[in-house]
């Protein structure tokens, strides 16, 4: 595989737009994990006129319930969740200024044209590599909603967060792209 | 007659809710091996070394293997001739299940009701229970964690009989090209087909316990299995990011069914395809 490229947080437009599908990346830096429950919470808040407890300005979202950390640990095993059931509120939160999202899985047309408007780029990490994604934590701090357990808002701090850009904010797809030459049927 | 006592049941499930979160199948752990040697795509074989080495980490260090320790599905087989003493056998499965995902740090994905409250047991209770009555004094027990990644991507298809293999074969691979990149691949394939509409989902749950080396009993079926993993595995999805391995095993269970039917169920795993067994 090529090179990695190294990414250090917050991730400005400039640095989004000039990843490339199929870029493979090791991200540093403080990331933020929302999944369900705090995605729907956001977009109700921001529907109430409220402001987020974070700003997402230049920052990079990670689709995240982790397990519970054993004692002495930052965070328990923490691999991606399925970012297709973020689509319906992605737009909204791409409107707050979020640059990078980490998941896995495919996205909606509206998410991907919301994508390039923003310039934001969707990173994939390898879905089930949970403990393996864990080495490269180290701190998880709840920020908001704790009572959501698993699916609070939470700031991760990482060091090489292993992930490979899946689509970039021109619209390119990896995972079209990866699997045309394998496809025989 | 017989008899076994309430709480070594709930000791026993909440080990096995805690071996099963941790130690990926011995088979399943070579079959991904077997993928990363004959894997065709140089990306394909980063995300596999990613996913041997995830495991060995998990099962080293008894950490969870995916953040999505599942929601519990148990399949209990009970002797006629035993008696279970101290309690009811749901109920100590459930104490069980709470004990194994408190003690073991696995995420609580449960919630009570699925529609407008969606409110976390947090103790991932209750655990979905298939009791079935044999002969014999045993307890048999089997615990299939079940992750709702690759879950929410499995599906069921009503055939005719006039449908046939052929019609078998499209309405797996319609299931599988919709699910693509998403369940986590490489997938392991569950496929129930006769029974009702339950039934055949039924099986395909219970196929996904079998050992992915042995193929089904019935010569047809186990045909079918291989030429259904050679459709899947030509897909183009391989290890989430495109290749060759997009899955390791193709499972069947089949039953009778009406004149009318041709039911198929196709659960899909993801390749943490966990399970655990006792037999008490």
């Amino acid at each position: 595989m090529a090179e990695k490229i190294r990414i250090t947080t917050p991730l400005t437009e400039e640095k989004s737009r000039k990843l490339k599908a199929g870029d493979s990346v090791l991200i540093s830096g403080v990331i933020y994990s929302a999944r369900d429950a705090a995605h729907k919470v956001m977009t109700e808040a921001l529907a109430r006129g409220e402001k987020l407890p974070i700003d997402w300005h230049d920052q990079i979202v990670y689709y995240l319930g982790p397990t519970p950390a054993k004692p002495g640990d930052p965070i328990g095993s923490c691999g991606p969740t399925t970012a297709g059931r973020m689509d319906a509120y992605t737009p909204t939160m791409l409107e707050q200024g979020i640059k990078g999202m980490i998941g896995k899985g495919s996205r909606t047309p509206e998410v991907i044209e919301s994508m390039k408007k923003n310039g934001t780029t969707y990173f994939a990490a390898v879905g089930g590599a949970a403990a393996f994604i864990a080495k490269s934590v180290k701190k998880y701090e709840v920020i908001a909603y704790p009572e959501l357990g698993p699916e609070a808002l939470a700031a991760l701090t990482v060091e090489d967060f292993p992930a490979i850009v899946v689509i970039d904010s021109e619209g390119n797809n990896f995972y079209e792209i990866g699997q045309k030459p394998y496809r025989k049927l | 007659m017989r008899t076994i006592q309430v709480e070594q049941i709930t000791q026993e499930v909440a080990q096995m809710c805690k071996e099963a979160a941790y130690y990926l199948p011995e088979d399943v752990y070579e079959a991904l091996k077997k993928g990363r040697e004959t894997e065709e795509s140089p990306v394909g074989r980063d995300v596999l070394d990613q996913i041997i080495k995830n495991s060995e980490i998990a099962r080293s260090e008894d950490r969870p293997i995916c953040q999505d320790t599942g929601m519990t599905i148990v399949f209990v087989e009970i002797g006629q001739d035993l008696h279970i003493e101290g309690g009811s056998l749901n109920d100590a499965i459930n104490a069980g299940v709470a004990k194994g995902y408190t003690e073991g740090f696995l995420r609580k994905s449960v919630v009570a009701e699925p529609l407008f409250d969606r409110k976390n047991t947090q103790n991932n209770t209750p655990a979905i229970i298939y009791t079935e009555v044999v002969p014999g004094d045993k307890l048999k027990i089997e615990i299939e964690p079940k992750g709702f990644g690759s879950e929410n991507k499995s599906g069921i298809k009503m055939l005719v009989p006039a449908d046939g293999v052929e019609g078998v074969k499209k309405a797996v691979m319609e299931i599988i090209l919709h699910a693509s990149c998403n369940p986590c691949p490489p997938m392991v394939i569950g496929v129930g087909i006769g029974g009702t509409m339950d039934k055949a989902a039924y099986y395909s749950k219970r196929a996904l316990l079998r050992p992915l080396t042995v193929r089904n009993a019935h010569p047809q079926y186990a045909a079918l299995e291989e030429e259904l993993l050679e459709m899947v595995n030509k897909t183009g999805i391989g290890p989430q990011l495109g290749g060759t391995t997009s899955a390791l095993a193709v499972n069947i269970e089949w039953g009778p069914t009406h004149i009318a039917g041709l039911p198929v169920a196709v659960t899909i795993c993801c390749h943490a395809t966990r399970h655990s067994k006792r037999v008490l």
